[in-house]
């Protein structure tokens, strides 16, 4: 029987188990030096607020594996020999593979900021840092200012974390308006206006220096580029991540910042694969990056190499562009591209509609000759997921997707609606008379 | 700072120090259950409608008060931090004290009125004497135990509601949904009632009715001494008879079919709307393994069997034998049951089978019990007993074990332990009647959002019903499951905007995508192929 050994219990890793679990009878082992069983990364947010408790983020309960035979080792892989397809592991015996799979994920980034390595600075990514803040930043006593240095998802996440136990923060964010790489400046300042609202301190334009140490090495203050030092118990490192892939460095298999793949996310490497956040593609998929770090691109990965591993050898395709995420109280999705900053191009036109009090946006972005809808952001409004998919694919101009933007409505029952005031904001400035069309389930639903 | 004294807890330390509102409204609100407490230990107030009225206000007026100092200062939106550190809603000792509590004083309600103050045949004393005022202001009769249970249950619906609803301010639905509840708890199960009392005289008499309540959660809707009265009360009785077969059979369906059981379990129920409202703290503590569910459908189903037999059996026992006095004798009575139940069971067997699956082999079970039963009820039973017991002991028996103690003394006792819809899930066989027209026969599921799920667990974990919504969610699969009650908080709390109650087409409804919207299509088409 075929040894497959999975490296890392992520999404990644356990999606590509459960399929091949599925498809076939091989043997299957997954080594982890995080914890014992899966568990939803994107939801350690939520243990240390108290929405949940650890148990709750694990998606399956632990009599799961030993019933679909799959065996779990915790033990931290140090070294990869191909040429005699063995694997050295701390804590556990070799581990012999006639196929791997790497599924290690990210790391947090430290750019090299003084101070980074003092007791009381951390980036927030595995079980490990979620224990780690407990004793750092358990409540306002122990930590009684926190900094947050880095403007992304992780950043706000964190600065969400540590707000419900009262702790101040001070949030340093090197943009001039939060995430405005990826938002439009019509969103972001809506977030900019959520975060203060919250009451962080929130810094823009503005970066460390170093992090101070006391005579313990423990966290007292940083300095910023604006000459200020600000005193703090805590600092969170929260400047994006990268692939967790040091343990590869001798091992012949290619790496670049992650583990060169092809699009069926095989290395050069004969029966070795890496996917989730580890694997980079050589050549990027469409507007997509190289590297993705994202939920479900894992997931997506585990079950394209499920199958090329299950004797089905297909590519990794992944559909339109989508991703979601929640600023604190204010709701976020996205579908197709719409792009901020530099990354925008020429032909991109925008239409951004806000309502007059509630924390509630959308920009749609379209080619500005053809009409071709491009993509859409929301905040605060829920937005179907099939039926954007849908219109992407049969590339449909933007004054189809404004006529039957109600189909597309995700927001629970008895939410004010706001289809007539977007399309109506759009006729004035693009001098069409679109009326919005009914909701219909038959198109909703329909399979063709 | 390094020689700070850390707790030993393993979870966090959240500050849930009170600030001063929620402190002052606190005392408020057990300075009214103080009164209350006084007067069941018998200190006499002078003047009983004042004192009722500074007890009742306080109450209500202290949690309102606690709600808006707890939520009013905070940006709307999801108010959950902390509830798995508190003490309260994490079976703590204050959940167990809570439970202790609750259940003791259900004890008491059920079995011991005497020490709350009912006195048969003279005036009340204790606490229901305090209430006495305002019983003979609503029906014209003195207080009973059921009055004062009856009171502060409508007064916990209403200011628990309007705690809910400023927790959940941000989400529309909850706010209506809320609102129903509080009506119908106010207007229909409790007020109406009392006022048909005044109706009655020594010529026309109505039984208590609950409009909210139908057969078989209310399992004395069809006792002998309820029918002749209503029947011996003209047209409105009559009216009132048919309004309650018209319920089970014509009305419950239909809109069970266009919105789910939901318009029932948590917009107009009793029990669903003290559950939904002060129940809220603990939804979290449903247990969501497979070992609960599988238990949940055993002990569910055979408190539908068990009712259903109990039911026969007392409308058998009245039902005479002679055709010409009236048409509905015990053997058509019986053939009429047994001929529902078989065209329901063949109906489901010929066109729902696939939705089924195994649980069919359940339905089967269950319903030859039933018709063997009946069968049983021709054969060997005579006058005023069924088999060898007495219908009233099969009656009595229910009434005491299913009536009182798991939907009084578990179900709503032991909130701060199993959650807030332990009788709901497991007890309840109105749930789970309308819970199979659901499963079977509804527009209404839970939509699930593409492959926008990232697997965090909220919509589990704050299921009441103890549905591991999660498990379909992330399979991209629609929430089809016959203990759902449609409270929409797995929709609310869910951070990526995944989860839609809707009532939608049937076609489509259940199965959808094994593989989640995203990926490459060809992949999509071979992974779903099972």
């Amino acid at each position: 029987m075929e040894n497959i050994v999975i490296i890392g219990n992520g999404v990644a890793g356990i999606s590509a188990a459960r399929h091949i679990r599925k498809l076939s009878d091989k043997r299957i082992i997954i080594i982890s030096a995080e914890t014992d069983y899966f568990f939803s990364r994107t939801a350690l947010m939520y243990v240390y607020m108290g929405h949940m408790k650890f148990e709750h983020i694990q998606p399956y309960e632990n009599w799961f594996w030993e019933k679909n035979r799959i065996d779990l080792i915790r033990g931290y892989v140090t070294e990869v020999n191909h040429t005699e397809k063995k694997l050295k592991v701390e804590g556990s015996r070799d581990i012999q593979y006639d196929k791997l799979i790497i599924a290690t994920g990210s790391k947090p980034n430290k750019f090299g900021w003084p101070g980074q390595d003092s007791h009381g600075a951390q980036g927030l990514y595995s079980k490990q840092d979620l224990d780690l803040l407990e004793i750092n930043a358990p409540n306002a006593d122990v930590c009684k200012r926190a900094v947050i240095v880095g403007g992304g998802l992780i950043g706000i996440e964190l600065a969400e974390m540590l707000r419900s136990r009262d702790i101040p923060v001070t949030f340093l964010v090197r943009e001039s308006s939060f995430w405005n790489g990826v938002l439009p400046n019509g969103e972001s300042a809506l977030i900019n206006e959520h975060i203060l609202e919250h009451h962080i301190d929130l810094r823009l334009a503005t970066n460390m220096n170093e992090i101070i140490a006391d005579e313990n090495g423990r966290v007292k203050a940083v300095t910023t580029d604006k000459g200020e030092t600000i005193a703090c118990d805590f600092v969170g490192l929260t400047a994006g991540v990268s692939p967790n892939v040091d343990f590869l460095k001798d091992s012949g298999i290619e790496i670049g910042r992650g583990v060169k793949v092809n699009r069926f996310l095989e290395t050069n490497i004969k029966d070795v694969y890496a996917i989730g956040d580890c694997a980079e593609q050589h050549e990027p998929i469409g507007n997509r990056r190289p590297i993705e770090a994202v939920w479900y691109t894992g997931r997506m990965m585990g079950e394209t190499v499920a199958q090329t591993i299950c004797g089905n050898r297909i590519e990794y395709k992944p559909g339109h562009w989508f991703n979601s995420a929640k600023f604190l109280d204010v709701e976020y999705q996205t579908y197709g591209w719409v792009f901020a900053g530099r990354g925008r191009k020429d032909h991109e036109e925008h239409f951004h509609w806000r309502h007059a009090t509630e924390k509630i946006c959308v920009t749609v972005a379209y080619h500005k000759d053809s009409k071709l809808f491009l993509g859409i952001n929301t905040f605060g409004i829920r937005m179907r997921h099939e039926i954007f998919d849908r219109w992407l694919t049969e590339a449909k101009d933007v004054n189809y997707v404004m006529e039957h933007l109600k189909d597309a409505n995700f927001d629970p029952e008895f939410y004010a609606q706001y289809e007539h005031e977007i399309v109506s904001k759009f006729n004035s400035e693009t001098g069409t008379q679109i009326k919005p069309k009914k909701k219909s389930w038959k198109r909703i639903f329909q399979t063709t | 700072m390094s020689t700070y004294d850390r707790s030993m807890a393993l979870t966090g330390q959240p500050p849930k120090k009170l600030n001063k509102g929620q402190k002052i409204s606190a005392l408020i609100g057990t300075v009214g259950l103080g009164i209350m407490l006084l007067a069941a230990f018998n200190v006499e107030f002078p003047n009983r409608a004042l004192w009722l009225f500074i007890a009742l206000s306080s109450i209500m007026g202290g949690t309102i008060w606690y709600a808006k100092a707890s939520y009013g200062h905070k940006v709307k939106g999801i108010k959950n931090d902390g509830v798995w550190f508190k003490s309260l809603s994490n079976k703590g000792l204050m959940g167990w004290l809570a439970g202790i509590a609750l259940t003791g004083f259900y004890i008491i309600l059920y079995f011991y009125p005497a020490y709350l103050g009912l006195v048969k045949d003279g005036p009340n004393n204790g606490v229901i004497a305090l209430f006495d005022p305002f019983s003979r202001l609503l029906s014209g009769n003195p207080a009973s135990q059921w009055f004062v249970y009856g009171t502060l249950y409508t007064v916990a619906v209403l200011a628990f509601g309007i705690k809910f609803m400023w927790k959940y301010r941000h989400n529309r639905y909850e706010l209506v949904r809320t609102g129903s509840v509080m009506f119908f708890q106010t207007a229909f199960a409790f007020l109406i009632p009392e006022f048909m009392a005044r109706l009655n005289s020594d010529t026309f008499s109505l039984p208590y009715y609950n409009f909210t309540k139908m057969w078989p959660l209310d399992n004395y809707h069809f006792e002998g001494y309820r029918v002749k009265s209503l029947v011996t009360a003209g047209d409105v009785g009559l009216g009132l008879l048919i309004f309650g077969i018209a319920s089970i059979f014509i009305i419950s369906p239909i809109l069970t079919f266009k919105y789910g059981k939901r318009w029932y379990c948590s917009w107009v129920c009793g029990c669903g709307g003290l559950a939904e409202t002060i129940g809220d703290p603990f939804r979290q503590l449903s247990d969501k393994t497979v070992k609960a569910w599988n238990i949940e459908r055993w002990v569910v189903h055979s408190v539908v069997v068990f009712v259903t037999l109990m039911t026969t059996a007392v409308i058998y026992s009245y039902l005479g034998n002679d055709t010409s006095k009236y048409w509905l004798t015990k053997t058509t009575f019986l053939l009429g049951v047994g001929g529902l139940l078989t065209a329901v069971f063949a109906w489901v067997m010929i066109f729902k089978r696939k939705q089924l699956q195994k649980d069919a082999q359940y339905g089967a079970i269950g319903y030859f019990v039933i018709i063997i039963a009946l069968i049983g009820f021709h054969f060997l039973s005579g006058d005023g007993h069924i088999f060898l017991f007495k219908s009233g002991t099969l009656r009595k028996t229910y009434g005491f074990l299913i009536g009182s103690i798991f939907s009084g003394v578990i179900g709503t006792g032991f909130y701060p332990i199993f959650g807030n819809r332990v009788w709901c899930r497991f007890g309840c066989p109105m749930a789970a009647i309308l819970g199979f027209q659901q499963k079977l026969f509804s527009k209404f599921r839970i939509s699930t959002n593409g492959g926008q799920c990232i697997s965090c667990g909220n919509c589990s974990t704050y299921c009441e019903m103890g549905i591991d919504v999660r498990a379909y969610a992330q399979k991209g699969e629609n929430i089809v499951r016959s203990s759902c009650v449609g409270c929409g908080i797995c929709s609310a709390v869910c951070p990526r905007g995944v989860l839609k109650l809707e009532n939608g087409p049937l076609e489509g409804r259940i199965d959808s995508n094994q593989v989640l919207l995203g990926n490459d299509v060809d992949l999509m088409t071979l992974v779903n192929k099972k």
